[in-house]
């Protein structure tokens, strides 16, 4: 009785509504590759981050007051007189920080697996994209506490602008709504970073999405699952029944569908997530002053620069690059330009070799290397300067660089593994 | 697409001359959002120029004074810091005050109107943190110096003449803002001493 109740209100939805074929397209007939590992978790755990920094942030802004006058105080108002204000706290600056640790490790699974290469390409920029309006998110969110930090670290970012040649100066003006940071500026970044970049975000969010179910998850083999239509026996064909969008112009192979073989392993993902982040938020939500910087805790002040500015420890391999430059806007490009290798990172890449599993021994290297002066580049972003310190950042952004460049002149004759038909494990 | 007969190149006058108009409109609906963002009229008026008593300042000390939301850093440089003021010109980017980070007034080599008072912005020209004053045990920073600036951020060093050292991330000399002296013992900031030509 009740359930023909469902199927008869479902039915009359379907009419008006593709609700059931959206389900089964994108989630229970959707085909994803059997063999996906761990480093397949980060995807849905961004997603998981994402809610509770939306969720949190709504919250969040219920007792906020936007002003030069009022923001310090009523972060301290949520912290101490509101109920549960604390754990809404918490849960947002720790959420950020680990917002980007799982982006970070989503995109080294990307790296070492091949994911950015053809036919993922634009998969690939609307996750660069993701990541770029998260920094500018993240970067304005900081401001809003309105401690000193906060103050310095906009003033540092803000300044960079003032390195473009002409018009720098009129701009970080214009950026800032005065001549320097003040309630105005905090006004328009709590406006971008609480409607704006939003906004953006999870339309960017669903077009990363959206491109990813066009072309289909790449994985740990590199070894495409969907065949060309006809070119596989039908005993060889997945078993299980696959949305007739994905079935009418491929053959899937070694698939399996995301509901509910995926989405009970990425819950699984999601307790492990939980404990760590619940570990954190509960016992360090300081993040020992890498989340939470000590300055932070005094307010905003214009006429007294804290001992040692440091960005939050995820901006930290961009901030090193900047400063081991010995010129403003020199220092200003190279940052970009790190930032811009990513993005091109797809034509960077010549082989046709996805996983790191098949490919050379030198591609292999590269990526250590790659990874280790990344993570150097982000500590040495968060240590004062001196000269040791600049000699290993000059170092580690030459390694930085030295990923794209080396692998776009070994790509294109690689000595690779011969690559498998079909996913084996 | 219907097969009725059409004009062709009318249709496409037609898109043309819609697309041009709309941008047009476009652009004029973007200045409002646009120019929203500059500095309001409330900002504009806090940018007052502002009196600082320099009479009491002890030889070697230094006063911050704000302007604009800014910090002005005042000093009293005894003669002999002036008189040293030369010595390591060739460890300097910009000894001659060649770039225009201070009114003409104050292009000579003390960068000031009297040789006395150090008047510039505490911003370093990096990236904007205030540099710290070090009065007597700036060698450690620059060997043979004994005062200068050394900003905490990224390691520029200033010397007393708000002079850049070669070596380090800031590429300009401090600014030095329009300032004048009403009398001996009161400075100016914002004005400088014809009046037509200050940007308060």
């Amino acid at each position: 009785m009740l359930m023909k109740l469902f199927t008869d209100f479902m039915g009359w939805i379907d009419k008006r509504l593709p609700v059931t074929d959206a389900w089964n397209k994108h989630l229970a007939q959707y085909p994803a590759p059997k063999n996906f590992n761990f480093w397949y978790f980060f995807g849905s755990l961004a997603m998981l981050v994402l809610v509770n920094q939306i969720l949190t942030g709504i919250w969040l802004t219920m007792n906020y007051e936007p002003s030069g006058d009022g923001a310090f105080a009523s972060i301290e108002y949520i912290m101490r007189d509101v109920d549960y204000g604390w754990l809404l706290r918490y849960m947002h600056s720790t959420g950020a920080s680990a917002f980007f640790v799982v982006v970070y490790l989503h995109m080294m699974r990307g790296l070492m697996y091949g994911s950015y290469q053809k036919p993922r390409e634009l998969l690939w920029i609307f996750g660069m994209l993701i990541y770029l309006v998260l920094m500018a998110e993240a970067f304005m969110g900081y401001l809003l506490p309105w401690g000193n930090m906060s103050f310095w670290g906009a003033q540092v970012i803000i300044s960079l602008f003032g390195a473009i040649p002409i018009i720098g100066e009129d701009l970080t003006i214009w950026i800032k709504g005065d001549y320097v940071i003040s309630g105005a500026t905090l006004n328009r970044f709590f406006a971008l970073h609480v409607i704006a970049l939003p906004l953006v975000l999870v339309i960017l969010v669903f077009l990363h999405i959206l491109a990813l179910h066009e072309v289909g998850s790449n994985n740990p083999e590199g070894v495409e699952t969907k065949k060309p239509k006809g070119s596989v026996k039908p005993e060889e064909l997945s078993k299980f029944k696959f949305h007739e969008s994905y079935t009418k112009k491929y053959d899937i192979v070694d698939s399996i569908p995301f509901h509910p073989y995926y989405s009970v392993k990425d819950i699984m993902g999601v307790a492990g997530f939980l404990i760590l982040f619940c570990w954190v938020m509960f016992f360090f939500p300081e993040g020992g002053g890498y989340f939470i910087e000590a300055p932070n805790f005094t307010p905003a002040n214009a006429l007294q620069t804290p001992e040692h500015i440091a960005p939050v420890w995820y901006f930290g391999p961009f901030y090193t690059i900047l400063r081991v430059v010995p010129d403003k806007l020199g220092g200003m490009l190279l940052m970009f330009a790190a930032i811009g290798m990513l993005f091109a990172l797809p034509w960077f890449d010549r082989g046709t070799v996805k996983s790191v599993r098949f490919r050379s021994k030198w591609h292999l290297a590269n990526l250590i290397q790659f990874s280790v002066c990344f993570i150097v580049l982000g500590a040495l972003g968060t240590m004062p300067a001196s000269p040791t310190a600049n000699l290993i950042g000059v170092i580690t952004t030459c390694g930085y660089f030295g990923f794209f460049i080396s692998l776009w002149f070994y790509s294109k004759n690689e000595n690779t593994k011969p690559v498998p038909e079909r996913v084996s494990h | 697409m219907s097969n009725v007969p059409v004009n062709n190149g009318r249709r496409r006058f037609l898109t043309a001359a819609t697309a041009v108009v709309g941008g047009v409109g476009v652009v004029g609906a973007a200045v409002p959002f646009i120019a929203s963002w500059n500095p309001s009229a409330r900002a504009k008026a806090a940018g007052a120029p502002v009196e600082v008593n320099v009479g009491k300042i002890q030889p070697g000390q230094l006063i911050r004074a704000e302007w604009r939301g800014k910090p002005v850093y005042v000093v009293r440089r005894t003669e002999k810091t002036v008189s040293a003021l030369a010595k390591h010109d060739d460890q300097l980017r910009d000894p001659n005050s060649e770039k225009a980070q201070q009114p003409d007034y104050a292009t000579n080599a003390h960068r000031s109107i009297k040789p006395e008072f150090m008047v510039a912005l505490g911003v370093c020209t990096h990236l904007g943190c205030a540099p710290t004053h070090h009065g007597d045990d700036f060698d450690q920073f620059v060997d043979g110096v004994p005062s200068g600036f050394f900003c905490p951020c990224h390691g520029s060093k200033f010397d007393m003449a708000g002079r850049v050292f070669q070596g380090v991330p800031a590429p300009l000399n401090l600014v030095v803002p329009e300032h004048s002296f009403i009398n001996d013992d009161t400075l100016l900031i914002g004005v400088s001493s014809d009046t037509s030509k200050g940007d308060a």
